[in-house]
């Protein structure tokens, strides 16, 4: 018996079967997320406006992403003519590639993570900015007016995005002395009040640069209230109008995927990864826990504020997230050389 | 500069007034019907298609065969038919048939009825293929009714 458990803890950990575990695990992480999520945000949505959501498929609806994904995988793929063939295929695939890459480092418990990586929180955001690569290849390739126009206000708004939310990572990683995302929430543990969020010693301006966060992720995932990308009464569908079937759907889980991503990353910034708020018991459970909240609290966002116009988009970005993100930059950075 | 801070703070402030009214109204109770499993009680004055009522005392159809509705009718869409059964007082219905596919629900029936024996029914699901489904037999839906 000792033998067959030592064999099956060698073969673990060997190398082919950790990627192959990765990737398996992964992929189905990011399906029943990408699946879920949805339901989710149909049932939120309808409890905000007073009705239940789905309640057909299943008892409570659980069984409606399923129906959902079936209809989208018998759907013909559509190839329209005059598309740049080679762009148009690839792109779903830029899209939700990297989506999965960025789960690489992230570690989900002290245990759990695929590869800790000295250069975690640099690896993540290289990936996520594929992305937009991804969107703007398949807009191009698309040769759709809409889908042009769309993927340029993608563009726009992610460079307007990009740039608060790295001063905040760089402020992070200035406080933790690593880009180790492991080694940015074992500082975290113990207890809320250990968590970055209310790290004021470090900045008064924690909470702010949180919300920052928070925000410049809400636009870099082009969600509400930030989706003008999407705007359906101008825009009908956004990059990916082209797209039918899983071509359509991989942009979609990409998305999702994507905030997963997004809020995984606040939560071990900010909020202290797996580490228990009171101290009691760290594991996996409160880094989904406080995922899981984060993903809510972005449904909930989606579903209370009307969509910003352009203006408003990157006044907010330039006006006041970039100066308040530099600000917060100077005040770390003199409190650190001061303490 | 004040004022800068000041908006960024209102902004700020009335972003969360929004999401505290929507977290609230997430945890009220649903308030929709869920239509094909729950169905509304129609209103009074609702116009379905026409429908006989009955006596309470005896059971049987108020209608006393006058024919005034048949009469009445702009679009000919009532036809009725009755007899006198032996050492009976008055007629006795004993076909009432509505052709609802001319029927414009323009209510003159009802009026004109002087045992008030039509009135409008409540039915509003009303959707079908087939034409013959609403030539309506009024007598036997009572009948229906009854059981």
């Amino acid at each position: 018996m000792d033998t067959i458990l030592q064999l099956i803890n060698t073969i673990v950990n060997t190398e082919p079967f950790r990627a192959i575990l990765y990737i398996v695990g992964m992929i189905i992480f990011v399906a029943l997320n990408a699946a879920y999520l949805v339901l989710m945000e149909r049932k939120v949505a309808g409890h905000v406006q007073l009705r239940p959501g789905p309640t057909e498929n299943g008892p409570f609806g659980i069984l409606q992403p399923m129906a959902d994904g079936l209809k989208l995988m018998t759907k013909q793929l559509l190839i329209p003519d005059g598309v740049d063939p080679i762009l148009f295929r690839i792109a779903p695939v830029l899209v939700m590639i990297p989506a999965i890459m960025g789960f690489v480092t992230i570690p989900f418990s002290d245990s759990i993570a695929a590869r800790n990586m000295d250069i975690g929180i640099l690896v993540v955001f290289a990936f996520a900015t594929i992305n937009v690569m991804g969107l703007l290849l398949g807009a191009w390739g698309s040769r759709n007016k809409y889908a042009v126009i769309s993927a340029a206000r993608v563009v726009s708004q992610n460079i307007a995005f990009e740039i608060p939310m790295l001063v905040i990572v760089v402020t992070m990683i200035m406080i933790s002395g690593s880009m180790n995302l492991h080694t940015i929430v074992s500082q975290q543990s113990g207890g809320f009040w250990n968590w970055n969020l209310l790290n004021f010693t470090a900045s008064p301006l924690m909470p702010a640069a949180f919300l920052i966060l928070f925000t410049c992720m809400l636009a870099e995932t082009n969600r509400a209230p930030f989706d003008i990308v999407e705007g359906e009464s101008e825009l009908v569908a956004g990059p990916f109008i082209e797209y039918s079937s899983m071509g359509f759907g991989l942009f979609f889980m990409g998305e999702y995927a994507n905030i997963v991503i997004g809020c995984s990353l606040t939560t071990i910034l900010f909020l202290g990864g797996w580490g228990c708020p009171f101290g009691l018991f760290p594991g996996i459970h409160w880094f989904l826990i406080k995922l899981y909240l984060l993903i809510f609290t972005v449904i909930w966002i989606r579903w209370t504020f009307p969509r910003t116009t352009f203006y408003g988009l990157l006044n907010l970005s330039w006006k006041v997230l970039i100066p308040i993100s530099f600000v917060n930059l100077l005040i770390t950075s003199a409190m650190l050389k001061v303490f | 500069m004040i004022d800068y801070l000041k908006e960024i703070f209102y902004g700020l402030k009335s972003l969360f007034v929004g999401l505290g009214i929507t977290i609230k109204y997430f945890f009220k109770p649903i308030v929709t019907v869920q239509y094909p499993h729950e169905t509304l009680e129609m209103y009074p004055k609702y116009r379905g298609h026409i429908e006989l009522t009955r006596n309470e005392e005896t059971g049987q159809p108020k209608c006393i065969v006058c024919g005034m509705c048949q009469k009445a009718c702009p679009s000919v869409c009532i036809s009725l038919d009755g007899e006198k059964p032996e050492g009976a007082k008055g007629k006795v219905l004993t076909s009432f048939i509505l052709d609802f596919t001319k029927c414009s629900l323009c209510g003159l029936c009802v009026e004109v009825c002087p045992a008030d024996a039509i009135v409008f029914s409540k039915r509003y699901n009303l959707a079908s293929r087939n034409r013959d489904e609403y030539i309506i037999d009024l007598l036997k839906r009572l009948e229906d009714k009854k059981r």
